[in-house]
């Protein structure tokens, strides 16, 4: 018990002093952090009507970062399985890194879910027991279960390897494997529920489609290992934390095969809505063409394609895929057109047309943009806190002393 | 006896929720709460006000309802008693808000009854009378001009096309060449959006009306994603109407207020359906297209239509089996 008092100490100490640049870079995120919470106030006080969504597109930016973020929280899993069950040591350094932007991932996805609820103040109408969970009827209900099981799971598993490090013992590995077995199958599982959310709405034509789940799990496994190149490639740059140009390598290879199988399966519903097209083709029609001269999102879908496929491109041929800066410009391009796509790429045309045919357009506003960063801000926050910590203790270089 | 009556649970579910059913009477595991309930946005005031030595009697009360509002349970698991709690405590503080008096019914299902809908499509004229009825009955938000039934303007030979229609049309009609077709909440048998809430803050009740408990939604709106007729609304803020107009005979399931951040929908108009008489918005229509009626009824005008009209509904492919049919003479 005595160890966890002076761990919290420790890790106070450590996130509370360090270079110019960590503070200025933690006073940066506290600033856009306090912008959000301002504008959230706003929100809270005047309603939703202050963002940009209404009865026609009335999910937006809120839930679309929600989605997407689940999928780069899953991600963690296709370095910890390898690491943990597989003895690859090459993600070994990785492995506490991708947890711990799960953590973060996670933290930003129940942040969103709460931002978009019209009434905050009621969620304990959810806790079991205390309220109702209307499981396991709704998949919300499902997936509040699992978001927060993944949560519990990617704490403790780290938390015990750190605090056995930190101690300076070994961490046994019949108390982690189990756990890290059960996450999984849970990442899969947090992705999967995700989708069937929008996949099990048949008034949404757009959305039900059997495609959604497994290209859910294959964007996740693209755009969060992306991310975790890039992660890495910082923590390269600014600690003394020791990762190998064979780790981001050997991960780069999870991206490139992931990419690949998002482009097939993004092929392969192109052609479905718009080879025979019939009426339950109009959100794509809407998506990537435009309807009756609304057009909003046409733009990002082609800019988000064209980000996919040259990320792709790249990452498929060797030599490209090896160059580092290439590699990192490919893992960038390939987040954020993933970001685009599964974001309100995927949200928004779910909406439009609506159930009658109208066609009401969505753009949201600055106090939605402004909580949005400010959530963004809180999720770079908690991980650099986190990521500090974690590479302090394997590094030796924060210890238990009695 | 009687007493023993009234505190079974009126959906016939055992299950209890809720501050009330929890923890209800237990003094100690209140005080408990309210030290967990202290960081909660809403209850932080009710709480220091309701503790406080020093604040007035009368603001004492006050807030005790509030907190007692607050920690409510779900109206679907809530007993008879409760339920009269509820509608009490509602009525007295709207009294305390406005100096006026307001009639909150909590009236439940009539045996034997089943509603339904039927719509002539050859004898709307798109007069919109409904729609106006149907605000002023309903107590909807003036400011948003909320409107649960949508009138869609059709041209002739296009078929059902709703994507062709207009809904918004702010020209004199009958308009020459077109027909009408008039949608709203459809009360389906097999309803997409009751399945889908994470909190059963909405359900269909024994007579087929689908509602929501507005204190108990939390306002994800997963609902109206799920709705393929768009018959659910939304109050993106503080719904407003004007004193004066504000129809004082409510339901707890129907028209009373509603407060930013909730779902609302079509009732058929619960608190005049429960006692006999028709939603207003068939009361209101100059030409006879809406009829209204107890499908378990074998005499009903409505029966009559569905055994001797061709009836169609909506969407049927979907499997919501709505209680809403169209016709033609």
């Amino acid at each position: 018990m005595s160890a966890i008092v002076k761990l919290v100490k420790d890790s106070l100490d450590v996130t509370t002093h360090g270079t110019r640049p960590y503070h200025i870079w933690m006073a940066f995120l506290t600033f856009v952090m306090l912008v959000g919470m301002y504008c959230y106030s706003i929100q809270v006080s005047e309603g939703l009507q202050v963002t940009g969504m209404s009865d026609g597109v009335s999910w937006g930016l809120y839930i679309s970062n929600f989605t997407f973020l689940v999928g780069v929280a899953a991600a963690a899993v296709m370095l910890v399985l390898p690491t943990y069950v597989l003895k690859d040591m090459d993600f070994a350094q990785a492995v506490l890194i991708g947890e711990g932007l799960a953590v973060a991932a996670l933290l930003m996805c129940l942040a969103f879910v709460i931002a978009d609820m019209g009434g905050p103040a009621r969620l304990w109408h959810m806790i079991p027991g205390l309220g109702i969970l209307n499981f396991p009827s709704s998949m919300l209900a499902w997936d509040m279960i699992v978001l927060n099981g993944y949560l519990f799971i990617n704490i403790s598993i780290p938390f015990y390897i750190l605090i056995s490090r930190y101690q300076g013992k070994k961490p046994n590995p019949k108390i982690y494997i189990p756990g890290v077995i059960i996450s999984v199958f849970w990442a899969v599982g947090i992705h999967m529920v995700t989708a069937f959310l929008y996949q099990g709405l048949p008034s949404r034509p757009f959305w039900n489609n059997a495609l959604l789940g497994p290209r859910f799990l294959a964007s996740a496994f693209a755009a969060g290992p992306a991310l975790i190149i890039l992660v890495l490639a910082i923590i390269r740059r600014w600690t003394k934390f020791p990762i190998t140009e064979q780790t981001i390598k050997k991960i780069s290879m999870i991206v490139t095969v992931a990419a690949q199988i998002n482009l097939i399966m993004l092929f392969s519903e192109l052609f479905k809505e718009f080879y025979a097209p019939t009426h339950h083709s109009e959100s794509a029609v809407y998506l990537f063409f435009g309807l009756k001269g609304k057009a909003a999102l046409v733009p990002w879908i082609w800019t988000a394609i064209s980000m996919n496929i040259t990320a792709t491109v790249i990452l498929t041929y060797h030599k490209w895929r090896n160059n580092l800066t290439l590699l990192y410009i490919a893992c960038g391009l390939l987040f954020a057109g993933i970001w685009v796509e599964k974001g309100f790429g995927l949200i928004v045309p779910g909406f439009i047309p609506g159930p009658y045919g109208q066609i009401t357009e969505y753009l949201p506003t600055q106090i939605e943009v402004g909580v949005t960063i400010g959530i963004w801000a809180m999720g770079a926050f908690i991980f650099t806190i986190l990521a500090r910590v974690g590479i302090k203790i394997e590094l030796g270089e924060m210890k238990y002393k009695k | 006896m009687e007493n023993e009556e009234n505190k079974k649970p009126v959906a016939g579910r055992e299950k209890k929720d809720g501050y009330h059913q929890v923890f209800n009477l237990e003094m100690d595991r209140r005080s408990a709460l309210k030290r967990f309930a202290g960081g909660l946005f809403s209850a932080t005031a009710a709480v220091t006000t309701a503790c406080s030595v020093t604040a007035s009697d009368e603001k004492k009360e006050k807030s005790n309802m509030d907190w007692d509002e607050y920690f409510k349970g779900n109206y679907k698991e809530m007993t008879k008693d409760e339920r009269l709690a509820t509608v009490d405590r509602l009525e007295k503080m709207y009294t305390e808000r406005t100096g006026k008096n307001v009639n909150i019914s909590e009236k439940g299902e009539v045996e034997n009854t089943l509603f339904g809908y039927a719509f002539n499509v050859s004898k709307c004229q798109g007069y919109m009378d409904c729609v106006t009825a149907c605000v002023t009955e309903n107590n909807q938000d003036r400011d948003s001009e909320m409107q649960y039934i949508r009138i869609h303007e059709i041209e002739d030979g296009k078929g059902f096309q709703f994507n062709e229609a207009d809904d918004n049309y702010y020209h004199e009609v009958p308009n020459e060449g077109h027909f009408y077709m008039g949608t709203q909440c459809f009360h389906c048998e097999d309803a997409p959006c009751t399945k889908v809430c994470p909190v059963e803050a909405t359900w269909q009740e024994e007579d087929g009306i689908v509602v929501i408990d507005y204190d108990w939604c939390i306002g994800c709106r997963y609902c109206m994603a799920a709705c393929p007729y768009d018959g659910r609304r939304f109050n993106w803020t503080q719904p407003h109407v004007p004193e004066e107009e504000v129809n004082t005979d409510q339901h707890y399931l129907g028209n009373r207020l509603r407060k930013k951040g909730v779902m609302e929908k079509c009732t058929f108009c619960i608190q005049r359906s429960r006692e006999g008489q028709n939603p207003a918005c068939v009361e209101a229509c100059p030409t006879g297209a809406r009829t209204f009626g107890n499908l378990l009824d074998p005499n009903s005008e409505l029966r009559y239509i569905l055994e001797n009209k061709k009836v169609f509904r909506l969407k049927e492919d979907l499997g919501t089996e709505p209680k809403f049919w169209y016709y033609t003479d």
